[in-house]
């Protein structure tokens, strides 16, 4: 498929831990679009945010290792990249955004200095230009008088600022992918809405193309075109936004949609929820990692770990089961 | 800023007359004086050189003298003598009258001396070999803190922390020694005895020339001394670098694709160096009061031996003088400290 920007092919990614290997992503393919919004959602330690920081280089190694797989952009592995060729690549051309704008932004360096780092390293700026753009950067993310903020420090700044500053940071370079991760689980909700909206806006102005990882299936919805959803450092189902809403295959994702509250439906529903844990996986499992909390599980889900099938076009289920007649397909 | 030091100030104040009246109790309670002798002194003796001193008077009286002759500067037309009694540490003329100020009274067991004198001619040397043990610890410790830290778990690592532990575990006592017979006895590179600066010194305490006939000296007993801190440097140094590499606003510079030694030396540094400063202060005052083994060994005329003979010959005003002393630069040190604290991190700010 030529017309994807991002093509990740069996990633693995595994951590050295004291109590052995735990093997946080299991050969996850996925391919992006350029210009779409790619939603990936899961419960925390799903390896979502393991996923992306593989792609771009940014595990911790050691404990971490990427151990397997391919992740292509414009024919070039990244994976495969040297340390120096892939700190072209981030920052500058596929920029990210993590969970927690508190502590994501160094405290002792002002935030103007933080901000022209990448434009003086990547689009090789003087102080001055930096600066300068550094300023309307602000002004596009909604921080007023940006001019004079720029020698504050973060502490200085809330929560929902100091995230429009790490996103206007991140987009500083005009990057073609902007990951972000869970941006907004930190913020109370108004604010939350703010930078969703915000993201929207600067999608829609600069044509960018969007990673957007979260646990918050109401945030995806208003967002993303498509949707992963991950379970156990797999994807499990993958389908267009509407689908995967409208018809959700797999039991993990119908389990997550139950213990959504919705607004649309008529009468009083009881949210349901998912019982157990997520699984800390120390040995890649012969069977579905999800059977121990599955409630459809079938004898073959036991046996045998079921591979990522489409089950429609563009929709892709990782099940044994059909989980709208409880039978085995 | 300006009112939280002018507070701190009168803290220290407060902490240094608590200091010096628990330093004056306590040497008081120690049995014996300054004039016990093995083979006894006449009674009629002991009896007039007490009075001489005024140590037959309360002890409450005693102290107040000294604080008074300590604290109270004199304004006087009378120039300055030689008498022992009359030793000021600051003398000024402003025209015919003399401002004077801090006598700290004479030793009784140096009959010719006083506390001002060992201020003036010890305390300059100790200074000099404080100061730079303290710049080599930093220059050793830093560095190698900071290369164990970069590469965890690697033979750097291993061999940085291995030298760090050894500088640590082996005292002044044994490493002087070998210094000597090594670098001054058997390959002769340095004089194994002695200091090279002499006065009259630079704002009170800096060598007039530095030259090969100040290092010569001064090198041995540096290394010597500050490799022990510069073990502990190190280990601090590791261990904050390590604490803060796995902080998420590095993970934001990575992401931004900055060079390592970028991330390093302006996201990582200045975060970690917060507990490093925390034992610079004390070890600071510490080293530049004097420090008895090392120049025992050395050989060199500083401060360090009157902390321990002062005590063992109930030399009141040199105990008072030099605790008194090391109590100034101690807390002094660790408001510069707390005042470092704000430059180097922006939240923090004292008002």
């Amino acid at each position: 498929m030529p017309d994807l920007l991002l093509d990740v092919k069996g990633l693995e990614t595994q951590f050295k831990t004291p109590d052995g290997i735990v093997h946080a992503v299991n050969g996850v393919s996925f391919g992006l679009k350029e210009g779409e919004t790619l939603g990936v959602v899961g419960e925390s330690g799903c390896g979502k945010s393991v996923t992306m920081l593989s792609v771009l280089g940014l595990i911790p190694s050691p404990p971490g290792k990427v151990v397997a797989g391919e992740a292509f952009y414009f024919g070039q592995d990244l994976l495969k990249m040297s340390k120096e060729e892939i700190r072209h690549v981030r920052g500058a051309q596929i920029a990210m955004v993590f969970q927690d704008p508190m502590t994501s932004l160094n405290p002792v360096l002002t935030v103007g200095l933080q901000l022209v780092e990448p434009l003086m390293l990547h689009l090789g700026m003087t102080r001055k230009q930096a600066d300068a753009r550094a300023v309307e950067l602000l002004e596009m993310v909604g921080i007023p008088k940006a001019k004079d903020r720029l020698g504050d420090y973060p502490h200085q700044f809330s929560g929902g600022m100091r995230q429009r500053v790490m996103i206007s940071m991140s987009l500083s370079c005009t990057p073609q992918i902007f990951i972000a991760d869970e941006p907004t689980t930190a913020l109370d909700v108004t604010i939350q809405a703010q930078i969703i909206d915000l993201v929207r806006r600067l999608r829609d102005e600069l044509g960018m193309t969007i990673i957007w990882i979260t646990h918050d299936l109401g945030v995806v919805a208003n967002l993303a075109q498509r949707v992963m959803v991950m379970y156990g450092g797999y994807i499990i189902e993958e389908a267009p936004v509407k689908e995967l809403y409208f018809n959700p295959s797999h039991p993990y994702t119908l389990g997550l949609l139950g213990s959504l509250p919705r607004l649309d439906e008529k009468g009083r529903h009881r949210l349901t929820s998912i019982d157990g844990v997520p699984p800390v996986l120390y040995e890649k499992p012969i069977h579905c990692p999800f059977s121990p909390r599955c409630k459809f599980a079938v004898e073959h889900c036991w046996k045998e770990n079921p591979p990522l099938d489409d089950v429609t076009q563009g929709h892709r289920v990782a099940c044994w089961v059909d989980t709208k007649t409880g039978r085995e397909r | 800023m300006g009112r939280y030091i002018v507070r701190r100030l009168f803290y220290m104040m407060v902490v240094i007359l608590v200091v010096s009246i628990i330093t004056f109790g306590l040497m008081h309670a120690i049995p014996g004086g300054p004039f016990s002798r093995e083979k006894a002194l006449p009674e009629e003796t002991i009896k007039i050189l007490n009075e001489r001193y005024h140590l037959d008077e309360p002890l409450w009286k005693q102290y107040v003298s000294y604080a008074y002759a300590v604290l109270i500067p004199h304004i006087t037309t009378i120039p300055p003598s030689t008498s022992l009694q009359d030793d000021f540490l600051v003398n000024a003329q402003i025209g015919s009258v003399w401002f004077r100020w801090m006598n700290f009274g004479p030793s009784f067991k140096s009959r010719s001396r006083t506390v001002n004198d060992i201020f003036r001619d010890n305390l300059p040397i100790s200074a000099q070999l404080g100061t730079m043990a303290l710049i080599i610890a930093i220059a050793i410790g830093l560095p190698l803190g900071v290369l164990a830290a970069l590469k965890q778990n690697t033979l750097w690592d291993y061999f940085g922390m291995g030298i760090s532990i050894l500088g640590v575990s082996v005292p002044v006592i044994v490493l002087g020694p070998i210094f000597v017979w090594v670098f001054g006895v058997a390959l002769k590179w340095f004089p194994p005895t002695g200091w090279g600066a002499k006065p009259p010194y630079l704002f009170g305490f800096l060598p007039s020339k530095l030259g090969w006939d100040f290092f010569k000296y001064a090198i041995m007993p540096s290394v010597a001394l500050g490799l022990g801190s510069s073990a502990v440097i190190a280990r601090l140094t590791r261990a904050s670098l390590l604490q803060t590499i796995r902080e998420d606003y590095i993970r934001t510079a990575r992401a931004k694709g900055l060079q390592e030694r970028v991330i390093i030396m302006r996201h990582a540094l200045k975060n970690s160096m917060i507990p490093v400063v925390t034992i610079l202060g004390p070890l600071f005052a510490a080293l530049v009061t004097g420090t008895f083994v090392t120049e025992l060994m050395f050989g060199i005329p500083g401060m360090g031996k009157y902390f321990v003979t002062s005590i063992t010959n109930r030399d009141y005003p040199v105990i008072m003088g030099t605790i008194l002393l090391y109590a100034v630069f101690l807390v002094v040190a660790n408001l510069i400290v707390d005042i470092t604290y704000a430059f180097l991190d922006p939240r923090i700010r004292y008002d």
